[in-house]
């Protein structure tokens, strides 16, 4: 019930890694570790969910947020590696129609 | 058939970090009770969304939520009630729906699809506001395997109308 974050930085990348659950009692973390990088101009913002097992309204909300703060500040957000139930999620609030996904596959941007 | 009923009550802090607690807890008896994975999965995160809306809206300082699980042959329901008194129903209810692509991202709203989810991932949702407020959901035990799917998303409009029809 714990989530875990990485961050990896290139020149024009940052590549979040998260793993775990994202809950009312996690997804403040999240936040804390999306925002400030949506803040830079011209940063990509590359989340990785390949090991999130679990999301909820509040972690939603928390994507929501970034989203509005990429476009705020000329950033770019987009999220990898979904697994099915965290992409049913997306799909059935919309969030898939305006946010910048990628399902179940990892880039090789290491 | 028999009217036969299990109940569970479990009474938690309203604090985020205990709202996994009521999630595995309702992961359990839902497994128990025979439930699919996908189904099960559905009722982590409705009543893991219930639990967030007490956390956050029902107590002015602390207070508890009430977690009450019914199973019978063919059904659980599962009850998240809390005895606050910030949170009006009618608030709850407003503004529930899908995000609406076509308005601009910073119109975006970042909070209210918690009912959204729990209205469409259960079979059956009930909300009452007597001392606090309760929320009912149901989910039915689909004992053939075939998967039940939600072709339109209910408005709170419906809701009742259709929970008259089961």
């Amino acid at each position: 019930m714990n989530l875990d974050i990485k961050t990896e930085h290139s020149k024009e990348e940052a590549i979040l890694y998260i793993e775990g659950e994202v809950d009312a009692y996690t997804a403040p973390q999240l936040k804390e570790a999306i925002e400030p990088l949506t803040e830079k101009d011209g940063q990509l913002v590359t989340v990785d969910l390949t090991n999130v097992s679990y999301i909820d309204s509040t972690g939603l909300g928390i994507f929501v947020g970034a989203l509005k703060s990429s476009e705020a500040n000329n950033s770019k957000l987009r999220l990898v590696g979904l697994n099915q139930r965290v992409m049913r999620l997306f799909s059935i609030t919309g969030l898939d129609e305006v946010i910048d996904i990628e399902e179940g596959k990892k880039e090789g941007t290491q | 058939m028999t009217d036969h009923a299990d109940h569970f009550e479990m009474k938690i802090p309203a604090k985020a970090e205990y709202v996994g607690v009521v999630r595995l807890t309702v992961s359990g008896i839902a497994s128990r009770a025979g439930y699919s994975y996908d189904d099960i999965e559905d009722m982590k995160i409705a009543v893991a969304e219930a639990c967030t809306n007490v956390v956050n809206h029902a107590y002015k300082k602390t207070g508890y939520m009430l977690l009450s699980c019914v199973i019978r042959e063919d059904r659980i329901q599962i009850i998240v009630a809390d005895r606050g008194e910030s949170t009006e129903v009618s608030s709850l209810l407003e503004n529930i729906g899908p995000i609406d692509s076509s308005k601009p991202v910073s119109e975006l709203k970042e909070g209210g699809l918690g009912l959204f989810l729990i209205d469409t991932l259960m079979d059956k949702v009930e909300i009452s506001n007597e001392s606090g407020v309760a929320i009912v959901m149901t989910k039915f035990l689909h004992r053939d395997g075939v998967e039940q799917h939600v072709d339109g998303i209910p408005t709170s409009a419906d809701k009742q109308e259709q929970g008259q029809k089961q």
